[in-house]
Parts: C-alpha cells; sequence; structure tokens
C-alpha cells in the first residue's frame, strides 16, 4: 500500500467524518498532535485534583465534603480514561509522566492558581468546569475514536460538578454577608482566568487551522469563549454576583456579548512556568510519585515472584 | 527519575445481564488482582451485578481487515501501536 | 427515608461512637488526596474514603437526632473531650503501609461489627449496618492485597510493613475493649459486645499476615482513651483543620 493511497484513505475518512481507530495509517503529524493534547488534557485533570482538594479536610459541611471527595475522585478517574486514549497512540503513560515531571508536557494553564477561600472551589466549579464543559463536548465528535469515547464518558460526568459548583455559588451568594464577600471575591479572581483556557485568539492560534482539517478541533477558540460568555451572563444573574468587565454588555447586532479585552501578558507568564503555583503543583507530583515508587516496586516484585513460581509449578 | 513500567490491562465491562461484556479502556496494574480492583473502582464505581474481565493487552490478538499500516505484519498482531510490545534494541534514542 | 430516634441516651450514644470512627477514619483517608502511590490508588482510597464518610453521616444524623443535633452540629461544633471515636481511627497515615495496615485492622473489625448488626434490635442500626457491610468487605479486601503485596514485595516494602504493623497494632486492642455502655448495648441486644468480635477478627487478620510472611508483634502496650473522649495529641490539630471554616460562620449554611 503507497504512502498517497494511504493518505487518500486517511482524508476520505476524515472527509466523511469518520473515526480514525488506533491501527489505522496516520499522518504523524495527526499522531503526535493528538498525543501532545490528549496527555495535555490528561495532566490537567490530575493537577486539577490539587486546588480543589485543597479544601476537603476543610469542607465545612459533611455534604460538602462527600461532593469534594467524589468530585476529585472523578477528576482522577478522568486523568486515566484519558491516559488509556493517550496510549492507544503509542506513547506510554510513564512516558507522559516523566514529561509532565520533567516539565516538558503541559496542562492547563487554569490549575496554576491557587485557592485561598472555600468560596474558589465553588467559582472552579461554575466557571473552571463550565468552560471544560464547553471545550469538551465538541471533542465527544473529534476524528479519533478513542478520545472522542473518552470524552463521552467525561462529559457525562462533568455536568454534574458544574452544577454543584453553581449551586455552592448560589448558596454563598445569598448566604451571611460574609460569604456573599467571600464568592464575589472569587468570582472575581477566577472570570478572567476562564476565559484564557480556550486559547489564545484565533488571529494568535498557528495551529488551529490543521487540527480543524484534521476533525479534532470543531470549533475555533474564540467561538467557544464567546459561546462561554453568552451563557456564564445570565447564570451570573441568577447568582447575583457581578463579573469583573465594565465592558460586558449585550450587542443586540451581533446576537452576543461584547466583553473586554484580554490581558494576554498574564496568561503568558502563567504558560512560562511563573504562575502562582506552577511549581509548587508539579512538585507535588513529583513527590507523590517518587515516595510512591517502592509500593510500585512491591507490587511489581510479587508478581513476579508469583509468575516465577506458576512457571516452576507448570514445569 | 524514570519509572519501571507496570503492564497494560484492557477492560471489558458486562453492564447488566443478558448483555454482552463492551471494551470500555485501559489500565495500569501490577497483577489481575489490583488489575480487577482498579478496573472496578474506575469503570464501575463498584455498582452490583456489573461483570468485569481484564486482560493484559500483550495478550490479545488484533487483525482488522481494513487495516492498510505498512509497518505491522498481517498476522498475529498487537491492538496498538504501542512502544512496550515491540523489542526496542539497546542505544536506540528517541523510542 | 424517615426514620425514627434512637430508643434511648445509650443507643444514641453508640450510633454517635460508631459514626465517630467512620468520620475521623474517614478524614485521614481523605489527606491522601493527590499524594497516593499512583492515580489508580487515589481513586481506590477515595472510595474507602466516601464509603466511610457515608457510614458517618447515617449513623451521626441518627445518632444526633436522640438530643437535637445534626451531623453537622456533631462533627463541627464538639470539641476533643467530646468525641469518642477509637484512637486507631485517628493516628496519622505515615507511609502507605501503615494506611494500608490501620485499614486491615479496622475494616476486619467493622467486619464483625456489622455483620453482628444487622441482626440488631434496632431497627435503624440494622438497615445501614446491611449496606455497611458490603463496603467494609471491599475496604478488607483491598487492604489485604496491599498488605500482602508490601509484606512479600521487596525487602525495603517488607521492612515497612513490619514496622507499620508494629506501630499500628497497639491502638488494636481498644476496637475490643469492653466499657459500661458496650455491655448495656449488648444487654439490649442492639449490639456485639466488643470482645467477643476479637477472635474472628484475629483469625482473619492473621490470615493475612501470614500471606504477606509479616510476624505479629506483642501484645504489651495498649493504648486506649478515645471512647472516653481521651484522644492523641495529633487529633486537636486534625479537629482544628476540620472545624475551622464551619466554626468561622457561626449558622452559615453551606
Amino acid at each position: 500500500m503507497d504512502a498517497t493511497r494511504q493518505q487518500a484513505d486517511f482524508d476520505a475518512l476524515i472527509a466523511s467524518d469518520g473515526r480514525v481507530e488506533p491501527r489505522d495509517w496516520m499522518p504523524e503529524g495527526y499522531r503526535k498532535t493528538l498525543i501532545r493534547q490528549i496527555a495535555q488534557h490528561a495532566h490537567s485533570e490530575i493537577i486539577g485534583m490539587q486546588p480543589e482538594g485543597n479544601w476537603i479536610t476543610r469542607a465545612p459541611s459533611l455534604r460538602r465534603k462527600a461532593i469534594l471527595l467524589a468530585k476529585v475522585q472523578d477528576e482522577a478517574g478522568h486523568g486515566l480514561y484519558l491516559y488509556s486514549a493517550a496510549e492507544t497512540l503509542g506513547m506510554s503513560r510513564e512516558e507522559m509522566l516523566d514529561l509532565l515531571h520533567a516539565g516538558r508536557q503541559r496542562y492547563s494553564s487554569i490549575f496554576n492558581y491557587p485557592t485561598p477561600t472555600w468560596a474558589d472551589v465553588a467559582a472552579i466549579g461554575w466557571l473552571v468546569d463550565g468552560a471544560a464543559i464547553t471545550n469538551q463536548v465538541p471533542l465527544t465528535r473529534c476524528s479519533y475514536g478513542p478520545y472522542a469515547r473518552a470524552m463521552i464518558r467525561i462529559c457525562k460526568e462533568e455536568s454534574f460538578h458544574q452544577r454543584q459548583g453553581f449551586e455552592s455559588l448560589l448558596q454563598l451568594s445569598n448566604g451571611t454577608p460574609e460569604q456573599h464577600e467571600m464568592a464575589q471575591d472569587a468570582v472575581n479572581r477566577w472570570w478572567w482566568p476562564s476565559l484564557m483556557m480556550f486559547g489564545p485568539p484565533d488571529d494568535d492560534s498557528p495551529n488551529s487551522a490543521q487540527s480543524t482539517a484534521w476533525g479534532i478541533k470543531r470549533f475555533s477558540n474564540d467561538e467557544l469563549r464567546q459561546r462561554f460568555v453568552d451563557i456564564c451572563v445570565p447564570q451570573a444573574e441568577t447568582l447575583g454576583l457581578t463579573l469583573p468587565d465594565p465592558d460586558l454588555v449585550w450587542n443586540a447586532e451581533r446576537g452576543h456579548y461584547d466583553y473586554g479585552v484580554i490581558d494576554w501578558t498574564e496568561f503568558q507568564q502563567v504558560l512560562k512556568g511563573n504562575g502562582p503555583c506552577n511549581r509548587q503543583r508539579i512538585a507535588v507530583r513529583r513527590q507523590a510519585h517518587s515516595d510512591g515508587a517502592w509500593v510500585r516496586e512491591a507490587a511489581a516484585a510479587y508478581a513476579a515472584k508469583k509468575q516465577a513460581a506458576a512457571v516452576t509449578e507448570a514445569a | 527519575m524514570s519509572t519501571p513500567p507496570t503492564p497494560l490491562w484492557e477492560v471489558f465491562v458486562r453492564p447488566a445481564r443478558g448483555t454482552n461484556h463492551v471494551h470500555v479502556g485501559s489500565l495500569h496494574a501490577a497483577d489481575a488482582t489490583l488489575a480487577l480492583q482498579n478496573a472496578r473502582d474506575l469503570y464501575t464505581r463498584r455498582n452490583e451485578g456489573v461483570s468485569i474481565w481484564v486482560v493484559r493487552s500483550v495478550d490479545i490478538t488484533a487483525s482488522s481487515p481494513e487495516e492498510k499500516d505498512s509497518f505491522f505484519e498481517p498476522s498475529a498482531d498487537k491492538p496498538y501501536r504501542h512502544p512496550t510490545f515491540y523489542t526496542i534494541p539497546e542505544g536506540v534514542e528517541h523510542l | 427515608m424517615t426514620s425514627s430516634a434512637p430508643a434511648n441516651a445509650e443507643v444514641a450514644a453508640y450510633a454517635i461512637r460508631l459514626g465517630d470512627d467512620a468520620l475521623i477514619l474517614s478524614h485521614r483517608l481523605s489527606e491522601w488526596s493527590a499524594h497516593a502511590p499512583q492515580i489508580e490508588e487515589d481513586i481506590a482510597l477515595s472510595n474507602i474514603a466516601l464509603d466511610l464518610l457515608g457510614q458517618a453521616r447515617t449513623l451521626l444524623t441518627y445518632g444526633g437526632s436522640y438530643s437535637g443535633r445534626s451531623e453537622d452540629d456533631l462533627a463541627y461544633l464538639r470539641e476533643e473531650r467530646q468525641f469518642t471515636n477509637l484512637q486507631l481511627t485517628e493516628i496519622e497515615n505515615g507511609n502507605f503501609a501503615v494506611t494500608m495496615i490501620r485499614q486491615l485492622l479496622f475494616s476486619c473489625y467493622q467486619h464483625e461489627l456489622y455483620r453482628d448488626l444487622e441482626s440488631s434490635r434496632d431497627a435503624q442500626l440494622a438497615a445501614i449496618a446491611a449496606k455497611a457491610v458490603k463496603e467494609v468487605a471491599y475496604h478488607v479486601e483491598h487492604a489485604s492485597t496491599w498488605i500482602i503485596r508490601l509484606g512479600d514485595g521487596t525487602e525495603l516494602s517488607h521492612d515497612r510493613a513490619q514496622a507499620a504493623l508494629e506501630t499500628v497494632w497497639p491502638y488494636s486492642h481498644e476496637m475490643f475493649a469492653d466499657d459500661e455502655l458496650a455491655r448495656r448495648i449488648a444487654d439490649l441486644g442492639v449490639g456485639p459486645l466488643p470482645s467477643g468480635l476479637r477472635p474472628a477478627w484475629l483469625g482473619s487478620v492473621q490470615d493475612v499476615l501470614t500471606e504477606a510472611t509479616l510476624t505479629l508483634p506483642d501484645d504489651d502496650w495498649k493504648p486506649t482513651g478515645g471512647r472516653k473522649g481521651l484522644h492523641t495529641e495529633g487529633f486537636g490539630y486534625l479537629l482544628a483543620e476540620m472545624q475551622h471554616l464551619h466554626r468561622s460562620h457561626p449558622g452559615a449554611q453551606w
């Protein structure tokens, strides 16, 4: 089978909105782009456990504690589904973790912000999970089969998380003056970083065109960002909280909300590693990984012993 | 610090009596007992009445008539293009 | 599910005691989040923590209803000397071996306890036990699986597992100490006498430890006091962390 024919078959598969499966021929660029994107997504879930997990032991009611424990556990599970999808493309989980710990594979920079108050957990549920869902629903139709299927599974669980966050924020906003202030303060800090989750403006996104052509990306960064803003504005009204953007206003002509200019220099700094929590987030993973080495080695040693014993018995 | 590899397992779940086992994904575990426990936690959240199979990925033989990738031998093949399925000679970089 | 309050103060105190055990151990386990040896274990430990938290909530709600106190009133507004959990549940997580040994010893006890409680004269406790016994069977399985691998894994893991056993074992005795409340509860047919649970518990535990090539420690030191509200020094720090936010906003809803 020659290269032109393989490329033509791949192109036809993409054009017909079919699914590429692990054993199909694929352009090297497609494979590499997907590995990078899926790994980044997986790492994000695992790192994302930290800012929220920060409040598990201090949750102010047993019900909230249970909800938060379950949510963080789901995030670990989502990470595993995604590592599983990425591994079908030829990179092992061990390799991906090594790259994460070495700072050579990324995760969503939203998780480099701290959660100094309880209300931050609620704000993350509403805004960060909301943005993630806006990003993720189109990915359920991504051209790569294993990734699309992982996303379907994840989206089912994620909507529950967002609703919990919204409900918690609503409770705080309608609670005591201190709780209301805590909620407003958290929203003030998480709004702009959530908008940045959708990535740079379309004009500054050199890889977008190729990802779109490959069926990995279904909508542009700006399209998704606009969708998110339009959803959040009425929700903020329900919450009784204001969004920290004086330029946020309904544009009847466009049929969308206009919003203010994003300060991308902050985003660049956080991407570079100079956000508030970058070093801490990675340090925690490195520590957990090295602290756990003796446990993983014990399991491997035991398995080897049992296999050797089985071989001897069979002989 | 690099990590020693833990075996990869494929997970199949039968969600209810009368249905088939369906492939739901993969996970890493040192042995079958741990694989089964992990699969239960990850893919079923321990719902009752669910049956789980775990199989080492290396033990799966795959073939597909639609495959066109010449990198693979046509018979007795592997489900993924996974590096640990293949023995790489020492000294080869970036693999 | 509507339920009646406990028949008397003793049954209420008993339910709270069991609830405290589950609450505090759940809290300790939740401290592992994002720090476990592998991601699969983060999920497993959270599962156990969630199961125990669920047990705690039903037990505390039930026990607290006798005196008009909610689960949160009990969890967040009592002081150190008012908690009646076993000291075993509050000891620090230590390394993974300590956590797994603690889990094995406690879950084997809970298994015997809940199996007996399924036939309690108190309908509510019987119902709680019927659900919990299935969860706890899984906890026992999980802890056993790990103890066997740590004990019979590498030389390092074996040494750490044995050291963990030496550390945790002394706290196991309190589980089987009969105090006045325990005797009353047994007389009422509401719950088992703790000392009666020990032989079966020891059998199960020994089977696992033997397979793990671990040696049973001596029964010299037997710390106690949890049931009377006398806790370890670390317990105050645990409560401070757990209760601080709730106490900072008196009367607030979350």
